[in-house]
């Protein structure tokens, strides 16, 4: 490609000046840049308004898309359910028959631990859920791992409260638009949620690695061993995430701190359930004159 | 300036209507922001490996058709890509000025260039935009660097792609 002669100004003082002006607007630029950077470094949700009036607009999209896709993909499957339902019925014919002592046993267990909480007198706070909704997209391109829930402030949703799937914690919520809502999902960096071990209680978190896992770690003093299989929920520390959400089972074993992948996949999640605030944060004290 | 199309060729419509000025000037603009919001695909990704369509567009418009942008246009066009990637808000606004002063500078220097010095000053500043954006946006024990090689080596392989799709659409537009 030729030089470009077009730059050059020549002697008119005209476009000397508007060349001019146009580079100090350039540097102008990444100095706003970085000055804007500053600013949402020391407080991120300054920002979440405008944010969140772009997601209402993409949102929508997003979502038609998906739709659209999920209707060209379901005609396959659909053909393949018709010419195997009959090996599919008999299949849960079985598991339906095995599955039947474990339901009862489920049902006395229920029972019997709703006379223990009345015998211990122990108030629980059921999680009430807020809204049903669909994660529609995510950050696919930056390290920070959010995902936008197709839900906002009109159907109750706030900042802070719980999102998870039918099979385990999927994140929290970090900011909300009127119908949109950005979910930090747990594998975010900056996510750190309390969890324990059901096999004995034991103490941990789990922080986000940025690559799709989470790092399972001991929080009561060191040398803990994590064995393969291990399984954990929520602890209900915090006040965030009511206790008793699945979090994560690990793969392998350990010690101190363990890498493992989520129970909740958002990569396949159809739909997501937004719940209320385990225990709200109380009212700020009245100031004192 | 005017592309002169010669007489003799099938390319030459001397009836056609020209685009509005005001309609060619923003159609580099608004291509680079559909490129931004191509986040909005409906996929949950678990790693970031979704290359940044709105820089690769940027690259292409300013390393192709060099008058399409104004100098300062990135600093606007990395707000609006800010708002919908998830970096925190200035990264791009930042990164983006900054690969654009840069770009003015290696051409002030390296003044004969083909595509391949073109696909090489992208690849530079593709790079330099993903690696510090990481940094900005992510604490440094975070494990994302694998990924963040791939994702650079996709963008800068998609380059050649974008930079076909903008002379397209820059010969569709028409030289103002």
């Amino acid at each position: 490609m030729a030089p470009a002669r077009d730059r050059r100004t020549g002697f008119s003082r005209r476009r000397q000046y508007s060349i001019f002006v146009s580079y100090v607007l350039a540097v102008a630029g990444a100095i706003v840049g970085a000055v804007l950077l500053v600013v949402s470094t020391f407080n991120p949700p300054a920002f979440a308004a405008l944010r969140m009036a772009v997601a209402s607009v993409t949102a929508p999209v997003s979502s038609a898309f998906a739709a659209a896709i999920g209707g060209v993909a379901s005609i396959p499957e659909g053909i393949g359910h018709y010419f195997f339902v009959q090996r599919e019925n008999a299949e849960l014919r079985d598991v339906l028959k095995r599955q039947n002592a474990l339901v009862l046993r489920a049902r006395a267990v229920v029972v019997e631990n709703r006379h223990l909480h009345t015998l211990l007198r122990v108030r629980d706070r059921s999680a009430d859920t807020v809204v049903v909704a669909r994660l529609v997209s995510s950050t696919g391109s930056s390290g920070r791992r959010f995902a936008l829930l197709n839900a906002g402030r009109w159907d109750g949703v706030r900042p802070g409260m719980p999102v998870r799937a039918a099979d385990g914690l999927v994140g929290r919520v970090l900011e909300t638009g009127p119908s949109v809502a950005r979910v930090l999902l747990l594998s975010d960096s900056e996510s750190m949620v309390p969890i324990r071990r059901t096999r004995d209680g034991l103490p941990a978190v789990a922080a986000g690695r940025g690559d799709g896992r989470v790092d399972v770690r001991a929080v009561s003093g060191t040398n803990v061993r994590f064995q393969p299989g291990d399984f954990f929920v929520t602890s209900g520390v915090g006040g965030l995430y009511a206790p008793g959400i699945p979090v994560a089972k690990l793969d392998v074993g350990g010690i101190d701190s363990v890498p493992t992948g989520t129970l909740a996949t958002p990569d396949s999640l159809d739909i997501a359930t937004v719940e209320r605030a385990f225990m709200p944060m109380p009212p700020a004290p009245a100031a004192t004159p | 300036m005017k592309r002169q199309v010669p007489v003799h060729s099938i390319g030459y419509k001397p009836f056609e209507k020209s685009l509005a000025p005001s309609r060619a000037r923003a159609i580099p603009w608004v291509s680079v922001m559909i490129g931004s919001c191509l986040t909005a695909i409906p996929v949950i990704a678990t790693v970031p490996l979704l290359p940044p369509a709105g820089l690769l567009m940027l690259l292409s418009w300013r390393l192709l058709a060099r008058f399409s942008l104004r100098h300062w246009a990135a600093g606007p066009l990395g707000f609006f890509d800010d708002l919908v990637s998830g970096q925190p808000l200035g990264s791009a606004v930042l990164l983006w000025s900054f690969s654009f002063i840069l770009i003015e500078m290696i051409e002030a220097r390296l003044v004969f260039r083909d595509f391949w010095q073109d696909w090489l000053i992208a690849g530079g500043a593709i790079a330099l935009c993903l690696i510090l954006g990481r940094f900005l946006a992510l604490p440094i024990g975070t494990h994302v660097d694998g990924v963040l090689w791939a994702q650079i080596v996709i963008t800068a392989m998609l380059f050649p792609l974008t930079a076909r799709l903008v002379a397209w659409i820059d010969r569709k537009r028409g030289d103002q």
